[in-house]
């Protein structure tokens, strides 16, 4: 799968998630630009992601993501394997 | 494949357009209603999160949710509880509840209870759910089997004095939770036998809790039996656990709160009351009216005949239990009848259903009648049904019906009818278990209703393309089956072989016509055989006509009168003449001519004819008409 396709998913879970049709995800976005992104919400957001492309990710994969091109990466690497 | 208990998947798929409709619900007149039937889709995390949205939004502003009942709810737990409520609240709309959650803070669990003046004592909630996880109760591993039998009874009386405090203080029942044991062994199947393992001590405990519970208003949640359904191993997520004190997996999170709803709608009496049960491949495989007797599939020893026999088991036990069971079905009522008086492997006898309709009548009429003779709402009515299509109308039409999804395979009716959970109940009495035989009564007394619904939307929302071809060798052998099967939409029951049905297709002479009809839930296939032969010098008369009774009520007849008249006049054909030839399987047809505007010509015996004009204009039904290969088709007529 690519980049483009993997964030293109990523921009449909964001605006499911939010509830925000605007939302566009790409490399550089960080939960602080997002209108309710919260601790539970970045959960939500982690476990649709899981859900979408079948996989999981580890406690310490979650916590230590830092913006979205850092999800999309780590999606790439679990897709690819 | 999706997963039954997963993805709940005995509801419909949710449209692309939830989202847009939960934001809309705003400005809805009707916003109850219009809730009620967002929540009937299967909706994941965020798509109920989506509807609790909307749900708090118009309870802010003030607005009635009724036909929704009202239930305020207090929800404890010793784990993370914030996903819960969003969830819950939307899925108790499905079971027709407007749900208000009061929410405690994380594990303030014996100080909620026992503070008069807690957050969940002072709103005096109508039920408190005590959402506890193993983790948070005081049971101890490790220790010798006096101990465990002490330590269970610690943990026991945890959860009573948690029960007593919200009683006295909070005025509200308890909805109690068993605790599902983690996957994880100590000895391997000696866990089971050794007192002191986690899997004998949760055992112990969630059965004392269930006998605690017994003959007071509290009322069970066994959440150990819903993560053993779908698996200890993917209920509990250490990861989850580890990151947000998840008590399981929150993709199970729709099932869990789908099965709280389900209890609070019990709880106000929301519950479904009664079965109205379809009959061919439904309750046995095959067409009755067409197979016969002898052809349908049912019974032992046949590995499909069983999968019918488990939803008649299953049908069974639910009247024992006081679910009153009801028939719709296509049929001859006589045809549909003879099966529960003769056949032998049959286990549904006619004295177990409280109505049998079976008729010709679209079934939004049949369940509306059934509702009246019952005297029940349609909110206590649950339509099994294999056609999809009938689904559909029922959900269009009547709303308030639940009609379950059904998947292809017929082994799998019975455990879907039970995953839904439509006729949940937190107590059962000796009434209980005789009240059908009360609504059969009662319906022998009712009179009947009927009415038509708004049968032009829906077909038009079916989105129906019709194709019309002349015989050809793609459809021979079907074309041939449906001429050598089809008994009841049949007015003549003239059989041809193959090789009839080959010469057909070359002889310049005969008209014919093979129907397929195409709609929002797919391909029907072949529908429709027709043949026409010279009459003299222009006239065609109508060898055969046969249709499949799966496309009844679709107008689909009458579009085919019209591509006949088409091709008549193209041709030359000042009329068209018809017969019906009763055989005793095809009464249904009997009025088939005259409905379509042919008039009556002669009557010889039993059989009757028909005619009309070629130039008589018939009304076109909502439907794509799409014919190809005609070789003389001119453009003279669109």
């Amino acid at each position: 799968m690519t980049l483009d396709a993997i964030y293109q998913r990523l921009t449909t879970i964001l605006r499911d998630v939010f509830d925000d049709d605007t939302l566009v995800a790409g490399p550089d976005l960080t939960a602080d630009q997002v209108d309710g992104w919260d601790s539970f919400a970045h959960l939500r957001v982690i476990l649709t992601v899981e859900k979408a492309f079948n996989t999981t990710f580890s406690a310490a994969q979650i916590s230590s993501l830092k913006n979205v091109g850092e999800l999309a990466e780590l999606i790439e690497a679990k897709v690819a394997k | 494949m999706s997963d039954l208990f997963t993805e709940l998947a005995w509801l419909p798929k949710v449209p692309l357009d939830f989202r847009q409709s939960c934001r809309t619900l705003l400005h809805r007149a009707d916003p109850g209603r219009a809730i009620a039937q967002l929540a009937g889709f299967a909706l994941d995390e965020n798509q109920l999160a989506r509807l609790a949205d909307a749900i708090e939004r118009l309870r802010a502003a003030g607005r009635s949710l009724a036909p929704l009942v009202p239930f305020k709810l207090g929800v404890l737990g010793n784990a993370t509880l914030e996903p819960l409520v969003p969830a819950l609240v939307a899925s108790a709309a499905r079971h027709g509840i407007a749900l208000e959650c009061v929410r405690a803070d994380y594990a303030q669990t014996m100080a909620e209870a026992l503070t008069p003046d807690s957050v969940i004592n002072r709103a005096q909630p109508d039920a408190v759910l005590l959402s506890l996880d193993y983790r948070g109760l005081p049971l101890t591993p490790g220790l010798g089997a006096g101990e465990a039998a002490a330590n269970v009874a610690d943990a026991l009386r945890f959860v009573q004095e948690l029960r007593t405090g919200f009683r006295r203080y909070g005025r509200a029942l308890c909805i109690v939770q068993t605790v599902p044991p983690p996957p994880e062994a100590l000895f391997g199947s000696f866990d089971r036998a050794a007192p002191a393992t986690l899997r004998s001590l949760t055992a112990a405990f969630n059965s004392a809790l269930a006998q605690s519970v017994a003959g007071t208003e509290d009322v069970m949640f066994d959440v150990a039996a819903l993560a053993e359904t779908v698996g200890l191993g993917r209920w509990h997520s250490p990861t989850q656990w580890n990151v947000a004190k998840f008590s399981f997996d929150s993709r199970f999170l729709p099932l869990y709160a789908d099965h709280a709803g389900r209890i609070l709608g019990a709880l106000r009496g929301k519950s479904r009351r009664a079965l109205v049960l379809d009959l061919d491949d439904t309750l046995w495989g095959g067409v009755v009216g067409d197979d016969g007797l002898e052809g349908i599939v049912i019974g032992q020893g046949d590995a499909t005949g069983e999968a019918y026999l488990d939803v008649q088991r299953m049908a069974l036990a639910l009247r024992r239990r006081g679910v009153v069971l009801a028939v719709s079905s296509k049929n001859d009522e006589s045809v549909a009848r003879s099966v529960f008086l003769k056949h032998p492997e049959m286990l549904l006898r006619e004295n177990h259903i409280a109505v049998f309709r079976a008729n010709w009548s679209d079934k939004a009429t049949n369940l509306r009648a059934i509702a009246a003779e019952l005297s029940l709402g349609l909110d206590s009515l649950v339509f099994l049904d294999d056609n999809p299509a009938e689904r559909g109308l029922i959900r269009e039409l009547l709303p308030e019906v639940a009609v379950p999804e059904l998947p292809e395979d017929p082994a799998l009716y019975a455990r879907t009818l039970a995953a839904a959970g439509y006729f949940e109940s937190v107590a059962f009495s000796h009434e209980d278990g005789s009240r059908a035989d009360f609504y059969q009564d009662n319906a022998r007394r009712a009179l009947l209703q009927t009415q038509a619904g708004d049968l032009d939307a829906y077909l038009a929302s079916l989105e129906m393309r019709i194709v019309f071809r002349p015989f050809d060798a793609t459809g021979r052998s079907r074309i041939a089956q449906l001429i050598n099967k089809s008994n009841q939409f049949n007015l003549t029951t003239r059989r041809y072989s193959e090789l009839d049905v080959a010469a057909l297709e070359s002889d310049p002479d005969v008209f014919t016509l093979q129907v397929r009809l195409i709609d929002a839930f797919g391909d029907n296939g072949m529908i429709g055989v027709i043949i026409c032969r010279p009459l003299g010098v222009r006239a065609w008369e109508i060898d055969t006509w046969l249709m499949s009774c799966r496309v009844l009520g679709r107008r689909v007849e009458q579009m085919a009168l019209r591509e006949l008249l088409h091709h008549a006049r193209l041709r030359g054909i000042e009329r068209l003449v018809g017969r019906y030839i009763p055989t005793g399987r095809n009464a249904m047809v009997a009025d088939h001519y005259r409905k379509l505007g042919f008039a009556p010509v002669e009557e010889v015996g039993s059989i009757t004819t028909w005619e009309i004009a070629a130039d008589a204009q018939i009304a076109p039904a909502p439907m794509v008409v799409d014919r190809t290969a005609f070789e003389l088709v001119a453009a003279a007529e669109g």
